[in-house]
């Protein structure tokens, strides 16, 4: 009983890293911009977050909301002054930039809030458990996983269902092309990033509450991130949940052997599949 | 007949690469305007320029008394004038009805062009609707990239080497649809290496050669002989 126990725990984290990761795979699947700073702003959603919970004794729920549209409108921002400019036929200038913009929030983050380790506190609920036959599952971790599934599947029905999705597929494909659709690929950009940071918000919110959290926090996230992404197939979203949820089982299995194999045990999970599939699980068929 | 659309003294560059040098055309509202030209001389590089894909100086291109030559293709697009570029470039990742929707995207207003006249001046994209654009014949993925210009309602229609590397018959059937898209209004300017085919259609011929208009002039009154001397810019010689 105790493997099936592990084997859900691990599913259930694979949502946390989803989370983490579908902000990364829509930019990435859209604009083909690999965002260095992408840990970095889920911290510092968390930050904000928690800064509304405790300067304005607000439900880390509700704050999560209020922040959700400061974010998309940071992301927003971000990417039409900063990002799209960097944006080209050459790879590294995002990479330079988004690298830099790592630095600066970390450092930033730590002048304001300085290097302790903080938790958004979410009082009983942080406890809280369902019994399904003999397992244990907790609410946190279940409501993870199920904030994953439809952060995926709302994405999933924006991008193939509407005008915006469309857009958005038809700039990835061909952005001088798009242009001439009346598209204009810097404001598709921009809506893109902004949505990306709504969903990180949603991933800060789950992060803040289940885990301890400081201004380097960022990195460490992001790795996990890629890892999911790479998994999944590059811009794939469902990919992108499979993704984290074998880099949750890996780590889960591997803690249930030796606790200090958990890491390690995700990172080879990640290294087998890309010597077996290096293109991921389920990479897109047109790249 | 006052013109709608004009280019005047228009010069374009790709980098430091000049290729056009000072091309004037016009064209007036409903007119069918066929520019032609060998490979190279410009066609191409002018359609790119009048619909912002390439800029130039503001008042190079002046569509009704506005100099638009300094906007991007979004703001062209806005204003009614659309294009067919050449090799289609349809969208992969987008199902034929997708591909017609995303030309809908910058319309403003309403129009003639909805899906369904589209579907009713090409059937058989009725029947591919849920295809991905890609995995049509040519001559159908040719049908896809005038209905999804059609989409927006232009009130000028571009199109770029509509007929490249299709079968004759299915350019007849491409062509055959011309009619009714005039018969909304519709200007329309179209490059075309086929020259017969071209003449067939158009009420005013501009010929490049090197990124200058070499002769232009109305089908009916130009010569053989005119044509093959603007096309190659020598005089034709008989073969014997």
């Amino acid at each position: 009983m105790s493997f099936i126990d592990t084997i859900v725990q691990g599913v259930l984290l694979g949502g946390l890293y989803a989370l983490f990761a579908a902000g990364l795979s829509l930019v990435f699947g859209i604009m083909r911009l690999v965002n260095l700073a992408h840990g970095d702003l889920i911290v510092l959603a968390a930050f904000l977050i928690l800064l509304l919970t405790s300067a304005l004794g607000l439900n880390p729920f509700l704050a999560a909301l209020i922040a959700a549209p400061l974010m998309f409108l940071t992301g927003w921002g971000l990417q039409y002054f900063v990002l799209n400019r960097t944006l080209g036929k050459d790879v590294l200038p995002p990479l330079l930039v988004t690298f830099g913009i790592s630095i600066v929030l970390q450092n930033g983050l730590l002048e304001a809030f300085s290097a302790d380790s903080r938790r958004v506190s979410i009082g009983a609920l942080e406890s809280a458990s369902i019994g399904v036959g003999s397992l244990n599952i907790g609410l946190m971790p279940l409501m993870t996983f199920l904030s994953a599934l439809a952060v995926i599947f709302g994405l999933n029905q924006l991008i193939y269902r509407t005008a915006l999705g469309r857009a958005f597929r038809a700039t990835s494909d061909d952005i001088v092309t798009a242009g001439l659709m009346g598209i204009r690929p810097q404001r598709v950009f921009a809506m893109a990033t902004g949505l990306a940071m709504v969903v990180v918000t949603i991933a800060a919110l789950y992060l803040g509450t289940r885990a301890n959290f400081d201004p380097t926090s960022g990195p460490s996230r992001l790795i996990y991130a890629f890892e999911a992404v790479i998994i999944g197939g590059l811009g794939s979203l469902w990919g992108t949940l499979a993704g984290g949820v074998i880099l949750g089982v890996a780590q889960t299995l591997g803690a249930a052997v030796n606790p200090e194999w958990q890491i390690l045990a995700g990172h080879l999970a990640f290294l087998t599949v890309l010597v077996i599939k290096p293109r991921g699980l389920f990479p897109r068929a047109v790249d | 007949m006052t013109a709608m659309l004009e280019t005047r003294g228009l010069k374009a560059f790709y980098g430091d690469f000049q290729a056009l040098f000072g091309v004037d055309i016009a064209v007036a509202k409903g007119e069918t305007v066929a520019i032609i030209g060998a490979n190279g001389a410009g066609k191409t590089s002018l359609m790119r320029a009048i619909s912002g894909v390439l800029t130039s100086e503001p008042g190079m291109v002046v569509y009704r008394d506005e100099p638009i030559g300094a906007l991007a293709a979004p703001d062209v697009l806005a204003r009614g004038i659309a294009m067919v570029p050449e090799g289609r470039r349809l969208f992969p990742s987008l199902t034929v009805e997708e591909n017609l929707l995303i030309g809908a995207y910058g319309r403003k207003g309403q129009g003639p062009w909805t899906l369904e006249s589209v579907y009713e001046l090409f059937p058989i994209l009725r029947e591919r609707r849920n295809n991905p654009a890609t995995a049509l014949s040519g001559g159908q993925q040719q049908m896809v990239a005038i209905g999804r210009a059609l989409m927006s309602n232009p009130d000028v229609l571009l199109c770029d080497e509509i007929s490249l590397g299709l079968a004759p018959v299915v350019v007849r059937d491409i062509y055959a649809a011309f009619p009714r898209i005039r018969a909304t209004g519709a200007s329309m300017v179209i490059v075309e290496q086929d020259i017969a085919q071209a003449l067939k259609v158009a009420t005013q011929v501009y010929c490049l050669m090197e990124g200058r208009v070499t002769l232009s002039g109305r089908p009916e009154v130009l010569t053989r002989e005119q044509i093959h001397q603007a096309y190659f810019g020598a005089p034709r010689h008989e073969l014997h």
